[in-house]
């Protein structure tokens, strides 16, 4: 599974990939997009309801979509984060392994460096494999993407396995296209109409 | 004291006891997910979360992503606390001040209060003294529960006050509610 090492991965660009997975919801599926870029490319791949955007909290894209996982088990959720902020949480992965919904799906977007504050390199960048690392973490089910195609085929298989699902992509240093409007309460609250949680005013 | 009570039936120790008064409010207010990082003072509680079906409780690896878990609960529907010690809140104040308070979301907070009445470590004292200054620069609701005939009404309230306006809360568990940690171990 992680023996095709990240290197002999296609480099692949964040902003495509989103618009490719945005592509294939057709079920209302939830969207929590990580701090900066991450939430940038999928708030320009098309606003959605069920599109949750981080504006700060740098790591938190998995653990909020855990919770929106465990909160509605009939729903698919996918979380996008960066590399640089899963660094920050690697114990999450344990968490999500431990409790494993089948309705989560992780998308790791591994550009070597921390894009949005100058494109430093990550203490990871050159000697670590997160996808190995979430394997040891107990998520059997991770997978680096060779290309586009095989990325959209993992998107699909992951739709219906029966755990959960996280999908390493080696990506440009491209920045986000868009800019998220940063309203945190319409952000939230448009996320939770999205989610049928509750009725506009 | 508290501890004598816990004698009595399992029952009766529900209702007498801090760690049952809190169980009971959460289950009366359908709060059913209820992550956690450990504290000694929150065992019995956390042991009694596990033992009940209706509870989905379980140890987060930092605070920040039970925090980072029971928001995306609450968007998704379902009503959800976090358990952790002093120092634990100490690692907040990002997610508080980033995510929690501007996006107006009504996360319950029970926070076991190491670092006073008789700590021990130095460092925890310190830790202990950073609480109410993070938690009063955003302005965020906290109480600190101290006796066990007013704690039902501080928690059932404080639960509800949280949903209703869509604001934090944090329960800071007294020493002089829980008996807390002593030296002599
Ligand atoms: C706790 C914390 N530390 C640092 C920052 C500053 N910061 C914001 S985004 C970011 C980099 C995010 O890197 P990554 O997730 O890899 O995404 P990329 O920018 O490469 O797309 C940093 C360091 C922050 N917001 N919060």
């Amino acid at each position: 599974m992680n023996s095709t090492p990240a290197r002999n991965t296609k480099v692949m660009n964040r902003f495509d990939l989103t618009s490719r997975l945005i592509a294939k919801l057709k079920h209302e599926e939830a969207v929590v997009g990580g701090i900066g870029n991450t939430n940038f490319d999928l708030w320009a791949a098309g606003h959605r309801p069920q599109n949750f955007y981080m504006l700060g909290s740098m790591g938190l894209a998995f653990p909020i979509a855990l919770g929106v996982a465990l909160a509605q088990p009939n729903r698919r959720v996918f979380a996008l984060e960066g590399d640089g902020s899963l660094l920050m949480q690697l114990g999450s992965l344990s968490t999500i392994a431990t409790l494993a919904p089948k309705n989560l799906t992780m998308i790791v977007m591994d550009n070597g460096v921390y894009q949005i504050t100058g494109a430093q390199p990550t203490p990871a960048s050159s000697v670590a494999d997160l996808v190995a690392i979430a394997i040891a973490s107990g998520l059997g089910n991770s997978t680096w993407a060779a290309d586009e195609e095989d990325f959209e085929r993992l998107i699909d298989q992951s739709m219906s396995t029966a755990g959960p699902t996280l999908i390493g992509v080696r990506i440009d240093d491209k920045p986000g296209v868009g800019t998220t409007r940063r309203d945190p309460v319409q952000i939230r609250e448009r996320f939770m109409h999205g989610l049928g949680v509750r009725e506009p005013l | 004291m508290a501890v004598a009570e816990v004698q009595a039936s399992p029952q009766a120790a529900q209702q007498t006891t801090w760690h049952g008064i809190v169980l009971q409010s959460l289950k009366r207010n359908d709060i059913s997910l209820v992550p956690y990082v450990p504290d000694r003072v929150l065992t019995t509680l956390i042991q009694n979360l596990h033992a009940d079906p209706f509870f989905t409780t379980f140890p987060a690896a930092r605070e920040e992503e039970a925090v980072g878990i029971v928001s995306g609960a609450w968007m998704g529907g379902r009503r959800a606390a976090v358990l952790m010690q002093t120092s634990g809140f100490a690692t907040l104040a990002n997610v508080l001040a980033s995510l929690v308070v501007p996006s107006q979301i009504p996360l319950i907070m029970f926070v076991s209060e190491r670092g006073t009445l008789g700590e021990f470590n130095y460092g925890q004292s310190l830790v202990c003294r950073t609480m109410r200054p993070v938690l009063d620069s955003l302005a965020m609701e906290h109480h600190t529960c101290t006796r066990l005939d007013e704690f039902e009404f501080i928690v059932d309230r404080s639960i509800k006050q949280a949903l209703t306006t869509q604001a934090p809360v944090a329960l800071i568990l007294s020493p002089l509610l829980t008996g807390g940690k002593t030296f002599d171990k």
